[in-house]
């Protein structure tokens, strides 16, 4: 399965122009297969710029791309196949829905790779059923499904490509609790069975810290910080330095070691945090 | 304290086409709106809250029950276009994609629509425009182009023009759905501010727990009917209610609850970080009563 | 970034320039317009090509912009100016060989159509569109044609529906760009294969950016109703136009150079323009 790499990376936009701005300033970051990686950055730090790097949608200005140790752009006229290989889900993928049914969208990308109509029949039902798409639904106009229903069938569009390593720009934008739960679940679950290396941008930390396990932060075109979400949210004040937020139990844990009671920084979820301190609740009788 | 909108018993039924059946949004909704209120209705998708909103907005006329906005009722028969007209001019609606609903390139030139449609002259124009652009904090772009703003400043400018029309009461329709946190943080803080400062009064219609917790008022609507309604603190300690209804309590409250269940003696209805941990201190010191 | 370039040719300032009335100003462009075409000999055009380097400083825009703004035109200049150099017959041969035949006629005429060019680029867009924000054009012309209202013209209708698309082009070349991208990333491929496969491939972009385009006017017409939008009737605007000194001034000096340009094309004994 696919490890992708990014080494040295650099790009600038409006080179030479009064407005440039360096939106990636040599980034080093690897994406190991089996994991979640979460990228977090405010707008403007440069994270959506590398989702775009990371399959080919934009060449760097310098440093590399490496899928399985391999440069990405050794042949460009192939680039085509590591978008195959690299599947991108970008921000509201809804709106690139075209097709006459959910079912013939899904398979608008397996049938760009040239798989026979039996592998696309296979592809897209697996896919569907990954995103969580009923078989009833596939029928269906694409405009006619609900907005979490078609956000799930856009995201079944680039499962269906088989990718080796998979990249979701934000994939929870504007969903409410229920579907959030549901998409980013979906997620996890086909990462645990494919095995593939999963990225995830998103703005929610409360997110990051459910579903990572390696979490990268962007800052300026520059990588802030990359760890467990352990390690880097117990750096909440360098964090909020970036713009950023901790998640709101972990600020409750810094606030209560002001008080005295210290269950660790490091708490990231509110199971995690229970855990902590329901034991010191039983040695106060 | 007098109703700015008084609702009663409003249903409302999205009617189908031949491919898809009919949808009912609302059942029976009852709901008064106190003037210089802030009032957040929580939801899933689909629960109702957006139709609600176009619905007090006068966008889209109730099958049955009564809509009072400002002491005049809507659904009269003898309510005409010229009351909507006039109830509009106090009721204002910011909606939820930034982009679509503002109309000029420049963005004093979009504050200023609303006030030219309602024919007011050319120099007090001006000057509400630049009251509302100070109000919200964007005199300095005030000559810039709308499309190069980020999503908060977009909206901003789009609350800039619903107060340049010097409208009392504003509905928010997922407003902040859209934007990234310092947007929702930038939109969240002019909501307040406007309430607080401006004495206007804010429906904010929402799935963002916390955003719901600055509110004095939570209704939480399921399935096209209100299912709860009172301050944050009462309505966010029913955790179980809320998870069942599809959405998220507050992390903290998720906390306290579970410390409750295991026995612990703590209040839920906390959604400051710094007092919920003072909370916790507190119950720790009075030695957990726990697990007994 | 990509928007700005096709679009929004306004530059920021408060020159001379940016302080005409729209209306004199769309006025003034056609004027000068009917001089450049006026100009006759070299005599008439070095005094537009003055005329045409103080405005441009007087619009205080960098020159960096408007030699970027004539890049796109460099092609039909060049095409312009070989086809006289090369085709166009005289009585000074300067070359001949083969079948190249290269006259100084022909010469002098490429040079005076390239810099007929220029002027009308420099002049309309330093006059125009660099120092008038969309917006106050589209009032402008609104204003200029209002009369045409009486004749149930829809003078208004018209310029509202010029606003929104002048607000709008920036969001959906943006939008086109997602939806590229995003289709990019399913292995779309618009640049190899047939015409026919080309066009077919321009399916998914198009569905999914009418979809949005309608979505977008439906909530748009939505926060209008909301905004009290009833059409031109009882409207006000906010910027009242108004003529000033500053018109005026810019006017007698457009006669001035227009009455120049025809006293100048009487110098005819060195050379006349033969287009």
């Amino acid at each position: 399965m696919g490890t992708l790499e990014v080494k040295d990376l650099s790009y600038t936009y409006g080179k030479g122009a009064p407005y440039e701005i360096k939106a990636l300033d040599s980034v080093n970051l690897v994406f190991e297969a089996g994991r979640i990686t979460g990228l977090i950055g405010h707008t403007g730090s440069g994270k959506s710029t590398l989702v775009q790097m990371l399959n080919g949608l934009m060449k760097p200005d310098s440093g590399k791309v490496l899928l399985d140790g391999v440069d990405i752009w050794e042949k460009p006229k192939e680039i085509r196949n590591i978008r195959f290989r690299v599947g991108l889900v970008m921000q509201y993928p809804e709106y690139q829905l075209f097709d006459e049914s959910a079912e013939k969208d899904i398979a608008f990308g397996p049938r760009n790779m040239g798989m026979s109509e039996d592998e696309v029949k296979e592809a897209v039902r697996e896919a569907a059923r990954f995103a969580g798409l009923d078989e009833s639904l596939l029928k269906k106009s694409p405009f006619d499904l609900s907005g979490g229903q078609k956000r799930r069938a856009a995201l079944a569009g680039v499962i269906a490509m088989r990718p080796e390593v998979l990249v979701l720009d934000e994939p929870a934008a504007g969903l409410d609790p229920g579907a959030r739960r549901e998409i980013l679940g979906r997620i996890k679950k086909y990462q645990r069975e494919s095995g593939t290396a999963v990225i995830i941008v998103s703005h929610s930390m409360e997110d990051m810290a459910m579903y990572c396990d390696t979490v990268a932060v962007m800052d300026h075109g520059r990588l802030m910080m990359t760890g467990t979400p352990a390690e880097v949210f117990s750096r909440s004040q360098e964090l909020f330095a970036a713009g950023l937020d901790v998640p709101q139990i972990t600020k409750v844990a810094a606030s209560l070691k002001k008080c005295g009671v210290d269950i660790g920084l490091d708490v990231y979820t509110v199971g995690y945090a229970l855990e902590r301190l329901l034991p010191l609740g039983g040695k106060g009788e | 304290m007098s109703a700015v909108i008084k609702a009663e018993h409003i249903s409302y039924t999205y009617p189908g086409d031949e491919d898809t059946p009919p949808v009912q949004a609302l059942r029976d909704v009852s709901l008064e709106i106190e003037e210089g209120s802030f009032t957040a209705i929580l939801g899933h998708n689909g629960c109702g809250k957006s139709t609600l909103a176009k619905v007090l907005c006068m966008i889209l006329e109730p099958d049955e029950g009564t809509l009072e906005v400002y002491g005049r009722d809507m659904t009269a028969e003898d309510a005409t276009d010229e009351d909507v007209f006039n109830a509009r001019r106090n009721v204002g609606m910011v909606f939820q994609n930034p982009d679509n609903q503002l109309v000029a390139t420049i963005v004093e030139e979009d504050v200023a629509f609303g006030c030219e449609n309602l024919g007011v002259a050319p120099a007090d124009i001006r000057r509400r425009v630049d009251e509302a652009l100070a109000t919200v904090g964007m005199t300095e772009y005030a000559r810039h182009a709308t499309h190069r703003l980020s999503g908060g400043q977009k909206q901003r400018v789009a609350i800039a023009g619903v107060l340049a029309m010097r409208r009392r009461c504003i509905i928010f329709d997922e407003s902040t759905a859209m934007l990234d946190p310092k947007g929702r943080r930038e939109v969240m803080d002019t909501i307040c501010r406007l309430n607080r400062e401006e004495g206007i009064t804010v429906i904010h219609i929402t799935h963002y727990m916390n955003e719901a917790t600055l509110a004095d008022r939570v209704v939480v609507m399921s399935e096209g009917g209100i299912i709860m309604d009172g301050t944050p603190r009462e309505v966010f300690s029913r955790v179980s209610e809320l998870r069942a209804a599809e959405l998220d309590v507050p992390q903290t409250t998720e906390l306290l609850w579970g410390l409750k269940n295991a026995g612990w003696d703590v209040a839920v209805d906390i959604f400051d970080a710094d007092e919920c941990a003072r909370e916790i201190a507190r119950a720790l010191e009075r030695g957990g009563h726990g697990n007994t | 970034m990509k928007a700005d370039i096709a679009f929004g040719q306004y530059c920021e300032g408060n020159s001379f320039l940016h302080r005409l009335d729209p209306r004199w100003k769309i006025i003034f462009t056609i004027f000068y317009i009917v001089t450049i075409f006026l100009a006759k000999n070299i005599f008439a055009f070095a005094l537009l090509l003055l005329s045409a380097v103080l405005l441009a400083l007087s619009s205080r825009i960098k020159p960096s912009i408007l030699i970027r703004g004539m890049k796109p035109l460099l092609f039909i200049i060049a095409f312009t100016a070989i086809i006289n150099i090369f085709w166009l017959k005289g009585e000074r041969l300067l070359v001949d060989f083969w079948i190249i035949h290269i006259y100084l006629e022909g010469i002098i005429n490429a040079l005076l159509i390239v810099t007929r060019v220029l002027l009308l680029v420099v002049g309309t867009s330093v006059i125009l569109s660099y120092t008038t924000t969309p917006i106050a054009l589209t009032d402008g012309i609104e204003r200029l044609l209002s009369p045409l209202a009486k004749i149930k013209l829809p003078v208004h209708e018209f310029s509202m529906m010029m606003t929104i698309a002048l607000r709008f082009i920036p969001t959906l070349i943006e939008e086109t760009d997602k939806i590229m991208s995003a289709q990019k990333a399913r292995g779309a491929d618009f640049s190899t294969g047939s015409i026919i496969k080309r066009a077919k491939a321009l399916v998914p972009i198009l569905v999914p950016l009418f979809v949005s385009a309608f979505r977008r006017a439906e909530e748009l017409a939505l926060a209008m109703e909301c905004r009290c939008y009833t059409g031109g009737e009882g409207r006000t605007r906010m910027n009242v136009l108004h003529s000033s000194w500053r018109d005026a001034l810019m006017a007698g000096l457009l006669c001035v150079l227009c009455a120049g340009v025809i006293v100048l094309n009487r110098l005819g004994f060195v050379y006349n323009l033969s287009m």
